[in-house]
């Protein structure tokens, strides 16, 4: 959106009406017009920063880390231990990821995050979080029905094996480490990586 | 405060709708809000901004979408900090004559400021309370104010998992109280204490808790 068109877009509205005050792509574009006329705000500072989100920081991110827990006994000994630092070995740092903690899944255990008063998530592993995840189903029925949530993701978890929540109620973001699927012991870490999916990294899939 | 944003254990709140993939925003919109979000003079402080979320009217909130939460938030928190007057909001222009601030974050300073290895823990004075494997209590707290001490732990008997170092306490930093470091834990609730019989037996639930929050069981 460039600037032009936020004026443009102003002014058909105030002079002819015709967008309810409800429409919230023409009050947003209003909110930045004003924002960037009182030069409050950079509108090439705007797109770079949707640029950021849309293609720099999502859950490939977050699949690198997997797959190279899986792939290198070193490295996850070292994600285990000290997670934020690990992580940033394979340079995904930044905002939402300043306390990461990886929780792992065993064939005893499956792990799941989620964030109830909010909508925590780590943007540098996993970028911004689905709807769903910010959404009040999920936030309301992780943590008092983990195993309902699972069932409507399609997954059915035994009785036996144990299920682990993670409510994000601070500046911990967590990360959870997938089982590596049997039968992939000749992939190499890139062929792993693809195998990684966000819900598995979230702990609502099992892959 | 008591809101509707403090979700955790509530029934009834519709079904889940998974997506599997999905663009990461829906909407033009939902982008430039939070790019405007982030790239706002009222950027800065994680815990007043999330607080303003949480004064949304429990109805509305409920009916909002989560970047018209954004929006929203982002619009008191420019009136409050004096960057808008309710007139420049309402009409979408400057008031003549005021004057041409600099933008907090030009572009240039993206890249570097998306990348920033932040920190909120801090140095304090005082030793840890519990160590891991304690008994704690969530104190039974109904705080007017921001709090991350949600209601469906109050009361409850967990376990210290981990001491996490002293980090910034947002009870106070969202009332402009400064960083007030405390002491945070990760603490280990058995899905049974928290539910009882609608608990799973194996199952557990761990929350990031400050140590006001906290008692010795």
């Amino acid at each position: 959106m460039t600037h032009d068109d936020s004026d443009h877009h102003h002014e058909h509205d105030h002079e002819h009406g015709q967008h309810p005050p409800s429409d919230m792509e023409l009050r947003v574009k209003a909110l930045e017009f004003l924002l960037v006329e009182k030069g409050l705000v950079d509108p090439a500072a705007l797109d770079a920063i949707v640029d950021h989100f849309e293609h720099k920081v999502g859950p490939r991110n977050g699949a690198r880390v997997v797959a190279r827990a899986w792939f290198d006994p070193a490295y996850r000994a070292r994600l285990m231990e000290d997670a934020t630092a690990a992580i940033a070995e394979l340079g995904y740092v930044g905002g939402q990821g300043e306390h990461m903690m990886a929780v792992e899944n065993t064939a005893g255990a499956h792990n799941m995050v989620v964030c109830t008063l909010c909508s925590c998530y780590p943007w540098p592993v996993l970028g911004l979080p689905p709807v769903w995840y910010k959404s009040a189903p999920y936030r309301s029925r992780a943590v008092i029905d983990p195993r309902g949530v699972l069932a409507d993701f399609g997954v059915t978890l035994p009785d036996e094996i144990e299920v682990r929540v993670w409510d994000s109620t601070a500046e911990l973001r967590y990360l959870v480490i997938p089982e590596r699927p049997a039968g992939t012991e000749a992939l190499s870490e890139d062929q792993l990586a693809a195998l990684v999916t966000r819900d598995g990294m979230i702990g609502t899939a099992r892959l | 405060m008591n809101g509707v944003h403090d979700m955790g254990g509530m029934q009834g709140l519709g079904d889940l709708a998974p997506e599997a993939g999905g663009p990461v925003f829906h909407h033009p919109w939902e982008a430039r809000v939070h790019a405007l979000t982030i790239a706002s003079p009222t950027r800065g402080n994680i815990d007043v901004g999330r607080h303003q979320r949480e004064l949304i009217p429990g109805p509305e909130y409920l009916a909002m979408s989560y970047y018209e939460k954004w929006f929203r938030s982002l619009s008191k928190l420019l009136l409050q900090g004096g960057f808008v007057t309710p007139d420049e909001l309402a009409s979408g222009r400057p008031a003549a004559g005021s004057p041409k601030g600099e933008p907090r974050l030009p572009a240039g300073a993206v890249e570097a400021a998306m990348a920033r290895p932040g920190s909120y823990i801090r140095e304090v004075a005082a030793p840890p309370a519990f160590q891991p494997g304690d008994a704690v209590r969530c104190r039974n707290l109904h705080p007017r104010g921001h709090t991350r001490l949600p209601r469906y732990v109050r009361g409850h008997v967990g376990e210290i998992l981990a001491w996490r170092g002293a980090h910034v306490f947002p009870d106070s930093h969202a009332r402009g109280e400064g960083e007030d470091p405390r002491h945070l834990y990760t603490v280990r609730f058995t899905a049974r204490e928290l539910w009882g019989e609608a608990g799973g037996p194996r199952d557990s639930i761990h929350l990031d808790l400050w140590e006001p929050y906290l008692e010795r069981a």
